[in-house]
């Protein structure tokens, strides 16, 4: 099955075989990327604007790198310093970001639903980069296959999120593209930060690392977002890392070929010691970072087929 | 005089649904019968219900401050169209109906506007912030039939411990919307799968609970007459039916949202389904059903909520809370009708008799010597809700585009027709 999304604004519309779909394409572009000719023409013409109404540097590079190398006219728009400020609403925002022609729009919005909102407003393809707590699906896809290259396989692997699931849309994402492809899941966390109602969706969920991570193939590691957290869900970083932080003792309970990885940015010594994160037997948060310049033109490259093929399908139709 | 014959009359006071007529004589009931109907100018019917008008306890009129939201004008025509012939307004607007003075403005502004009669609730802390007790004295001899923050909760309990012991003293009624304000800061939506997977921020229904535990804690301390707004979660159940039995002067109401929709019709973040408290989960919503139908829960109200379309053309985090209802609520509760939940007698117990005696008002009741407020509608006319058609200057509905049933031919506010369907 054909890629058939208008937009990519989460996991959850997406089938599996899209979701492969996806993948496949971007295989090919991972050896583009290695090449020293790096660029291809899939969006040439085209004109890519990044709005981040949240401040972010890997994922906006990572866009504007996906956009360049694929031929695309790249803007960047900073919204916490424009008309945003001024008292734009958002839905002002898009219409005036329409009027000039975009074909692709990337959005990271600090509300849950504000990407979707967008995309009705707008007739242009439309990336979510990220929305509050709800998802972020270019990162679940590039960490898909990050999983697919280093175990071969995107399915029956036993999974571990571990940290503060609750402000996360990399975990959200995750787990139902994880749960799409029939792998089992598992939640690790404090209580404070795991939402028990993840139950009722099938996921295992744990309140100690050890029993968490016992023969999982990949550990996923999250951030402390300590910046969408309104008051104390743990009681100090010091003891969170004695308890959660990913160290040799606790990732000795996974497989000895587990995989480690994170979304980043990391906070060494919170979530993660350092010394497993600079493991290169174990991590592969670097090869993350690889994956997502990949996934990123595949996600762009796909929708930017749909949207022509939907202009060319429009043509000398009375609208 | 007018005789309506043919008519499908609903009682709720005798609990009865059965053909028959009623005499009206200037702006009251003067007979009713089954059988042969007497001699003089009538209006046939043809077999559809004829109720008591609706009493709607809860009403936003968006006067003072934002008219552009709602007016009185707008209101009564939407409250009519809807089948409800007294409307209590809430003391929620900018600012809040909190002194004499500003009481005066709107009755004022009511009986001048309004088709429909309307009364007025009171602030019950100064500019509902929760520190300072209004005039209450004061304002019940200006007519203020309740008293009541609304959605803001007093916070600190020995502000109302104070308030509510002062206004026992007055005979003054005090409503108030249970919930623990800590717990559902900033919440939008009700914790649970849903909420989790679209990562909102959610509150457990536990809150609900937990502030009605604390004002029932209160209401035993100061014997004050005492009415939930809003108990939308079953796990209140069992307190507020405690409190009940052991004899305390307690009611409690629920909106017509919370018995017709649940949290998963928030869909794809879907504003207009914003409501406070949010949307429940389906069990929740099934046992205030069965609440409504034994009695428990006394009182369905529109809760009715102007919002522009500005305030709710937002990400659903920074959305306004709040639906219109007015118009929607007979309609919607012809949903509870048809899927053989509640009888029309139990509905227009809960709409018309139960808020009517609960603030000491004659209307509510279909005999003799009541005042001659009445509706009559269809309970099966089907059409499609198309929020453009609303009488009401905001168009904020959940129920566009629904398919509904339950239509209002006729509105009657002391034997004067004010509305013809």
């Amino acid at each position: 099955m054909a890629f058939r999304q208008k937009h990519l604004l989460g996991i959850e519309p997406l089938h599996p075989d899209e979701i492969t779909a996806v993948l496949d394409v971007a295989e090919r572009y991972v050896d583009l990327n290695r090449q020293s000719e790096k660029h291809a023409d899939a969006l040439r013409g085209l004109t890519q604007i990044n709005m981040f109404f949240e401040n972010s540097t890997r994922t906006q590079s990572s866009f504007e790198l996906a956009g360049k190398r694929l031929g695309a006219d790249v803007m960047n728009m900073s919204m916490q310093a424009s008309s945003i400020k001024k008292g734009e609403t958002l839905i002002d925002t898009a219409l005036t970001l329409n009027a000039m022609h975009p074909d692709l729009l990337v959005v990271r919005h600090p509300h849950s639903g504000a990407v979707d909102l967008l995309s009705q407003k707008v007739n242009c393809a439309v990336l979510n980069a990220g929305d509050g707590k709800h998802e972020h699906p270019t990162q679940a896809l590039l960490d898909a296959l990050t999983i697919r290259r280093a175990k071969g396989r995107l399915h029956r692997l036993n999974i571990a999120i571990c940290g503060d699931v609750t402000h996360s849309r990399v975990a959200r994402s995750n787990l139902i593209l994880l749960g799409k492809m029939e792998n089992r899941v598992r939640l690790v966390g404090p209580p404070t930060l795991v939402p028990q109602q993840f139950r009722e969706f099938g996921c295992e969920i744990y309140d100690d690392m050890a029993e968490g991570l016992k023969d999982v193939d990949v550990v996923m590691m999250l951030r402390l977002q300590k910046e969408r957290m309104d008051g104390g869900f743990i009681p100090s970083e010091r003891e969170y890392f004695y308890r959660y932080g990913l160290d040799a003792e606790k990732l000795a309970h996974a497989k000895p070929d587990a995989i480690v990885m994170h979304p980043g940015p990391m906070n060494r010594g919170v979530e993660i010691d350092g010394t497993i994160a600079d493991d290169i037997n174990r991590s592969v948060i670097q090869e993350q970072v690889e994956m997502g310049v990949a996934v990123r033109m595949a996600a762009m490259d796909l929708l930017a087929r749909n949207l022509r093929a939907s202009r060319e399908a429009d043509k000398g139709v009375m609208v | 005089m007018t005789i309506f014959t043919n008519a499908r009359l609903i009682d709720p006071e005798a609990m009865t649904d059965e053909i028959g007529w009623l005499r009206v004589e200037g702006p009251m009931i003067a007979e009713r019968g089954t059988g042969k109907p007497p001699m003089g100018e009538s209006i046939d019917c043809g077999g559809l219900c004829l109720a008591p008008g609706i009493v709607d306890l809860g009403v936003k009129v968006s006067e003072p401050g934002e008219r552009h939201k709602e007016s009185f004008a707008s209101a009564g025509r939407a409250a009519a169209a809807g089948g409800v012939t007294t409307m209590i307004t809430r003391p929620d607007t900018m600012n809040a109906i909190d002194s004499p003075e500003v009481l005066e403005f709107v009755q004022r502004r009511a009986a001048s506007d309004a088709v429909v009669k309307v009364k007025h609730m009171s602030a019950l802390t100064k500019g509902r912030e929760g520190r300072e007790m209004v005039e209450i004295g004061f304002m019940r001899d200006a007519g203020a039939v309740a008293f009541t923050d609304c959605d803001h909760v007093v916070a600190d309990t020995k502000v109302l411990q104070r308030a509510l012991t002062y206004a026992k003293s007055t005979g003054a009624l005090v409503i108030g919307h249970p919930q623990e304000p800590g717990l559902s800061n900033g919440a939008a939506a009700t914790s649970g799968k849903f909420a989790a997977l679209r990562g909102l921020p959610a509150v457990s229904p536990m809150a609900e609970r937990m502030g009605l535990d604390r004002d029932l804690a209160l209401i035993e301390m100061t014997n004050v007459s005492y009415h939930f707004d809003q108990i939308t979660t079953a796990r209140a159940l069992p307190a507020l039916e405690r409190a009940k039995q052991n004899g305390f002067d307690v009611t409690a109401g629920v909106s017509i949202h919370h018995l017709t929709l649940n949290e998963l019709d928030v869909g794809n973040y879907r504003t207009f389904f914003k409501v406070k408290p949010p949307l429940r989960s389906e069990d929740d919503r099934l046992a205030m059903v069965e609440a409504v139908a034994s009695g428990l829960i006394d009182v369905i109200s529109s809760m009715h909520t102007p919002q522009d379309e500005e305030s709710k053309r937002l990400p659903f985090e920074e959305a306004a809370s709040g639906a219109v209802a007015l118009e929607t609520l007979l309609p919607a509760a012809m949903r509870l009708y048809h899927a053989g939940q509640l009888t029309l007698p139990e509905l227009f117990r809960a709409m018309a008799l139960n808020p009517a005696k609960r603030l000491g008002l004659a209307s509510g009741r279909l005999v003799e010597g009541a005042p001659a407020d009445l509706v009559l509608f269809d309970p099966d006319a089907p059409f499609v809700m198309d929020r453009f058609t609303l009488k009401s200057k905001s168009k904020n509905t959940p129920f566009d585009g629904a398919k509904m049933q339950g239509k209002v031919k006729g509105t009657w506010v002391d034997g004067m027709r004010v509305f013809e369907g």
